[in-house]
């Protein structure tokens, strides 16, 4: 399981979601030592707000090493945020967070 | 060709990771389990084909400084009923970057993708059932990947 920053942040009613998640995403064209770095990538993400599914995003293997989200979401201060991800070997990762 | 991969894939499921490691499967074989993916890239770019221009906001640089990092935001937070936001990079392998479905929170979306070469870059936008597209090119200098 990868490290994941999540930081949800309140003003005015919406909350500004960034999220950053370790994770190689090896596109499984790339040579490393003359060899194929086999595909290892994200597939799959939710993010929930409170318990509801916000956001559903399938994952395509351009987007860049440790990858960068950032989303909006009406809400408010002390709101929890959870994101999930599977990648393309099944391995899962989670972060639960309070909106600040 | 594709019967044979779905056959392995089908029977393999954690011998996949194993063989993986052991360097025995081609990346055509790995990449076996993103052909699911593919099929929704190539739906992405026919519904980009279709699309008219959007009324979102897209932005995204217009010389990349690293080909592997290009951060792009989509800002349809104006738009109603927006169910669906699209990254699709017409010259990369696999065009499609993300699909982000979105069931509730704001049509806003900021992330970043890797672009192998200088490529128009099209951000759909689905809203309504209408799919809506704005275009831009974006040149790559150095650091593009995959080279």
């Amino acid at each position: 399981m990868s490290k994941i920053k999540l930081k949800p942040k309140a003003r005015k009613g919406v909350i500004g979601i960034k999220a950053l998640i370790k994770h190689p995403m090896e596109t499984g064209l790339r040579k490393s030592k003359g060899k194929i770095v086999p595909a290892n990538h994200i597939t799959h993400m939710t993010v929930s707000h409170n318990g509801n599914v916000v956001v559903d995003a399938d994952i395509g293997s351009s987007i860049s090493k440790d990858p960068y989200f950032k989303f909006n979401v009406a809400g408010a201060k002390g709101d929890t945020i959870e994101l999930k991800y599977k990648d393309n070997k099944g391995k899962t990762g989670s972060a639960t967070a309070k909106s600040k | 060709m594709e019967r044979r991969l779905f056959l392995k894939s089908a029977m393999a499921g954690s011998a996949v990771a194993t063989a993986v490691g052991a360097g025995l499967l081609t990346p055509s074989m790995v990449f076996a389990n993103t052909a699911d993916f593919k099929a929704v890239s190539d739906a992405a770019g026919a519904s980009s084909a279709g699309a008219g221009k959007g009324s979102f906001k897209f932005k995204a640089p217009k010389i990349a400084e690293n080909g592997a990092v290009v951060p792009m935001t989509v800002d349809a937070s104006k738009m109603d009923g927006v169910t669906n936001i699209s990254f699709y990079v017409v010259n990369n392998g696999t065009p499609l970057a993300a699909s982000f479905n979105i069931k509730g929170a704001q049509g806003y979306v900021s992330t970043r993708i890797k672009m192998g070469t200088t490529s128009v870059v099209e951000a759909l936008v689905t809203a309504g059932g209408t799919t809506t597209k704005v275009a831009q090119e974006v040149k790559v200098t150095i650091g593009g990947c995959g080279g």
